[in-house]
């Protein structure tokens, strides 16, 4: 496209199937403790 | 308006960038589309034709064209794409009880005297305490008695100081080192500390035992000995900077976050957070103070423009570091776009008060350990369970669907309905809303996906 250029993301539709597991970090478990931010989290699931 | 709430237009640091809020895409556009895109929803293509026309130099032909791909955006769910995630929201938590984080309060003491302190001096606001070893195991027990078929799970040495009751520290994650492979599970422990009593024999522990380490230094040698001085009032910075070096140097690569606390004192925080790479630390984070309203370290209204500045530098900084081979990770601005969390994740809330519980030196269970020493949210002790599910259903009712505010909300996939602590500080509610901290946050995914964009061009 000439004047649109599209990042590589995650599809969070497509997620509602393949994810769920819990297996990630909770989310103030980390460096913040004082705020709440999931984006920053990585995906824990074996098998995406 | 249809549309409206479906996307987020931004321009920052010379992109225009759209974000689909409910697809999670993220688009780098140029004028024409983005003026196309803001409108495409509540105009017909005659209209926009018309309107692009006159406000920019480009053909009939070249605006059909950006139309059409817009439209080929759309069909394919990359862009206008529906919300479709509120009953997964309201369902998730409730379906999901298990346990699988515990903040474990193992010293309500504290080496230091930090006025600023939300846990004031480490003692929440009660006496002073520190965990037994027998109620450590306990908590170990009930994390995994409750935590059914979770493999990952957390552990977090807080306090007060979590050093000041080292030994019993050493011995729980000895205990649960047994324990996780009798019941098949995976413990990851964290530590947080202020670095006064950070020496060879902790450092060495710690890179065997400790998946994460927070150390807290707040930038600056005259912004951090402003609060976080020792009981003779003697600031720490001295103190705690070689153990920080030493401990760095060791950890090789292995997780660990500088985390600094800025004021309304230091609203020109990049400063301090170049002052922490510049020392050749790399992970780093940088929070906004949490304390009432009226105190003077409060951050004020009047605050917000700098803050978002700040940020804003921050972001072009790191992205020229970033490029020079020097770069540094600030918390706030990780976002894995590719591999991130999942929309249970994103929609689920932070899971205090359901899966995430802080425990207190006696065994006392609180939603999380910005709760502890706050009565009224007592959720029962690791003896007896949480016995308080009353608070616990209200807890796992809060998600990035609760508060009315963020219905309309282009952030709330980011932050899954905020810190409820925060909310019930600013409000007196959990299921309120801390504006502030939604503007700062805000302003930081904008950062945030700027940054992703401007190194994709690389």
């Amino acid at each position: 496209m000439k004047r649109i250029v599209t990042l590589e993301t995650r599809d969070l539709n497509k997620s509602v199937k393949t994810g769920g597991c819990g297996e990630c970090q909770t989310s103030c478990q980390s460096a913040c403790k004082t705020s709440c931010g999931v984006a920053n989290q990585a995906c824990e699931k074996e098998s995406k | 308006m249809k549309g409206f709430n479906m996307i987020h237009q931004y321009k920052l640091n010379g992109y225009n960038i759209v974000l689909d809020i409910f697809s999670g895409s993220v688009h780098l556009v140029d004028e024409v589309a983005y003026d196309i895109i803001a409108m495409f929803k509540s105009h017909s293509f005659e209209e926009i034709t018309k309107k692009i026309s006159k406000k920019h130099s480009v053909s009939e032909a070249e605006i059909a064209e950006c139309l059409e791909d817009i439209k080929e955006l759309e069909k394919s769910g990359k862009l206008f794409s529906e919300d479709t995630f509120k009953e997964i929201a309201k369902n998730y938590r409730r379906e999901n009880i298990a346990v699988k984080a515990l903040c474990l309060h193992v010293a309500h003491i504290c080496n230091l005297n930090c006025s600023y302190c939300f846990a004031s001096q480490g003692k929440y606001h009660g006496d002073r305490a520190i965990m037994s070893l027998e109620t450590g195991k306990r908590a170990i027990d009930f994390l995994i008695e409750n935590s059914q078929n979770h493999k990952n799970l957390d552990v977090d040495f807080f306090g007060g100081e979590p050093l000041m009751n080292w030994d019993v520290v050493k011995e729980i994650v000895a205990y649960a080192r047994e324990q996780e492979k009798i019941h098949n599970k995976n413990i990851r422990f964290t530590l947080t500390t202020n670095g006064v009593l950070l020496d060879d024999e902790v450092i060495e522990f710690c890179n065997r035992e400790m998946h994460n380490v927070v150390l807290s230094l707040d930038g600056r040698k005259e912004v951090h000995d402003r609060f976080r001085k020792d009981y003779n009032g003697a600031g720490s910075y001295d103190k705690i900077l070689p153990n920080f070096k030493k401990f760095v140097e060791k950890r090789g690569n292995k997780s660990y976050y500088m985390r600094g606390t800025f004021t309304h004192h230091n609203t020109d925080f990049l400063t301090d957070i170049l002052h922490m790479a510049d020392m050749g630390f790399t992970e780093l984070s940088m929070e906004p103070v949490v304390c009432p309203p009226g105190d003077p370290c409060a951050l004020t209204e009047e605050d917000l423009p700098t803050l978002f500045d700040q940020y804003e530098k921050l972001a072009i900084e790191m992205i020229k570091r970033k490029k020079a081979g020097n770069g540094f990770t600030f918390y706030h601005y990780m976002i894995d776009l590719t591999g991130g969390p999942c929309i249970y994740k994103r929609v689920a809330g932070c899971g205090s008060g359901t899966e995430y519980m802080a425990v207190t030196p006696w065994g006392e269970l609180f939603p999380c350990h910005q709760f502890v020493g706050n009565d009224e949210y007592s959720m029962g002790n690791i003896y007896d369970g949480v016995t308080n599910t009353a608070l616990r259903d209200k807890f796992a009712s809060c998600n990035a669907y609760t508060r009315p505010d963020c219905e309309n909300c282009w952030a709330k996939l980011y932050c899954a309905g905020g810190c409820s602590a925060n909310a019930f500080n600013a409000t007196g509610d959990i299921k309120g809303v801390y504006k502030y901290g939604c503007e700062l946050f805000k302003k930081r995914i904008e950062c945030a996906l700027m940054m992703k964009i401007a190194l994709n061009e690389e």
